[in-house]
């Protein structure tokens, strides 16, 4: 798998616990003096135990840190351009929560070995949607939950999204969507500036 | 058989095509702007262009000639490429139709300025036609800016880290033995423990010729057979660099008979003197040595071996090469192979 998600995974660790904190969850997983390289490709099973070994080391539930990992990498200055890529799906947050259906097109264009969850999306009614994605990592669907709660947030949508379970290896995610402009949102320019 | 007629026209309310095509400009008969789409409205701000001649507000570039708004109309639905005479890094591109008896419909896009564009008029996504990509292609500059940037980052930390790896090795490539660096900190441990230990400093005598002759890849198996010959004649606690060109340096710890010595470098000196086949070419080298002990020293002293044990080599090639000196001062010469000499040092013991 490409150290992206690994790096994403380490830098949430690093600066939301500190380095003492990411440095036992990797001595954990079986990679201390390891920088993950975001470009260079690392078995999957490191990536299992980066999360696992959080969970220990945090003593925390392993839905927790994936659902707090998503919505850092929204929310973190340090990994704006997250949050400015998937700006991109879209004027408004039903837009996004279309072009999530996109996701993994979106990255392979990017990035030609970048996986990215499968996610298909089923519009109830106008305001009801439920969203399912399949990705080799269990849990990837907590994930995705602190990420659009985030990108809610930044659209100034406010929503009701919460996990709605596992089965045939899909995560199912709920989404309600209250208010599409509850608040004013964050500023979003399609270019950015130069310089 | 259906009775269904299509109609042949259509009309718009101007609202509903600006939201189809919001870069569209419309004129009249006689060349004059009616109707613009939103974008376009956004993009020339306070100029009305309502009214104005199309051919005011944009320079035609392509096709060539024309200035007249017949010539326009006539022309308009072959590819077009505008400037605006406002702007003139402003550019376009599109295509026009005929409207059935009263002018034109001009529909433009950026074309490949449309990042520019977009910076300069802060414009959103709804700024661009539903079927319009560039917003795909906006975000596909951005996601790759972003690759680059990691790919960047990472080729500077392999170039560094290779940078850190090359001047911490301590290994010579081409033979595989210890590097000038190594020596270096070897001799320092010595030093510091004060231990006795012998230095041998050896270069190989016509090198340069079989590498002028014979060429480098020859010159590289020479040097490769040499450390061959050093690693096999010394013991495996001596310690063999290559520290520079065809410059080798053996120590060997604790302290040695010069006999014992003249022995190890008589042995390097005859194996090496063997000629070397090397692509069908026999190559002929042999080696000068010089070598000093700490023993010769009332006070051994890193700094003066080194020079000692350099003259020492000097002297050998001076003699005739193909043999070793030791660094002790005005003793005679002793065997044919084996030369004695070299300089008077006021502490030396011998």
């Amino acid at each position: 798998m490409l150290g992206l998600i690994n790096r994403s995974l380490q830098c949430f660790l690093h600066e939301t616990y500190g380095a003492n904190t990411w440095a036992d969850v990797a001595v954990i997983a079986g990679c201390e003096h390891v920088e993950f390289e975001a470009m260079l490709t690392y078995p999957d099973e490191i990536t299992e135990n980066l999360i696992q070994g959080a969970a220990t080391i945090l003593r925390r539930p392993r839905e927790t840190i994936l659902e707090d990992l998503g919505t850092y990498l929204v929310s973190n200055p340090s990994v704006e351009a997250v949050r400015r890529l998937l700006r991109f799906g879209g004027a408004t947050f039903v837009d996004l929560l279309h072009s999530m259906e996109d996701l993994q097109a979106r990255g392979r264009l990017a990035v030609p070995d970048l996986e990215l969850p499968e996610i298909e999306l089923q519009e109830l009614t106008s305001e009801s949607f439920v969203l399912s994605c399949v990705y080799p990592i269990l849990g990837t669907g907590h994930v995705l939950v602190g990420l659009l709660r985030a990108m809610a947030d930044d659209y100034g949508a406010l929503v009701l999204l919460e996990h709605a379970g596992h089965e045939d290896s899909h995560d199912r995610l709920s989404v309600q969507l209250l208010d599409q402009s509850y608040a004013e949102g964050r500023h979003f320019e399609l270019a950015l500036s130069t310089g | 058989m259906s009775n269904f007629q299509p109609k042949p026209f259509f009309s718009f309310e101007p609202a509903s095509l600006a939201r189809l095509m919001p870069m569209y400009i419309a004129v009249d008969g006689q060349g004059l702007i009616t109707a613009v789409g939103t974008t376009m409205a956004k993009i020339f701000q306070s100029d009305t262009l309502i009214g104005k001649e199309f051919l005011h507000v944009f320079d035609v570039r392509r096709p060539a000639g024309i200035v007249t708004s017949e010539s326009l109309l006539r022309q308009v639905s072959e590819r077009l490429k505008l400037t605006a005479r406002s702007q003139p890094g402003l550019s376009f591109r599109g295509l026009g139709m005929p409207i059935v008896g009263q002018g034109a419909l001009i529909n433009l896009s950026f074309g490949i300025g449309v990042i520019d564009a977009v910076r300069e008029h802060h414009l959103t996504e709804a700024d661009f036609a539903q079927t319009d990509l560039a917003v795909e292609l906006l975000y596909l500059v951005e996601a790759k800016t972003a690759v680059l940037d990691a790919l960047r980052n990472l080729n500077l930390r392999l170039d560094g880290a290779k940078k850190v790896a090359e001047s911490q090795a301590l290994t010579d490539p081409l033979t595989g033995l210890r590097n000038r660096r190594a020596l270096d900190q070897i001799l320092q441990k010595f030093e510091q423990r004060k231990a006795d230990f012998s230095l041998m400093h050896l270069d190989l005598d016509y090198f340069k010729q079989v590498n002028d002759t014979f060429g480098h890849a020859a010159g590289d198996h020479i040097l490769k057979t040499f450390a061959n010959v050093l690693t096999r004649v010394t013991r495996s606690s001596d310690f063999v660099a290559r520290v520079g060109g065809d410059e080798f340096v053996v120590v060997l710890p604790q302290k040695r008979e010069m006999a014992l010595l003249e022995k190890i470098a008589e042995r390097i000196i005859s194996e090496i003197s063997m000629p070397i086949e090397y692509d069908g070419n026999l190559c002929r080298v042999s080696s000068s040595i010089g070598i000093t002990c700490t023993q010769f020293y009332q006070v051994p002293n890193l700094s003066d071996m080194m020079v000692d044990v350099d003259d020492a080599l000097y002297a050998s090639k001076k003699a005739g090469r193909a043999r070793a000196s030791f660094a002790v001062g005005d003793r005679a010469v002793l065997g044919s192979i084996i030369t004695r000499s070299v300089r008077k040092r006021p502490n030396l013991t011998f």
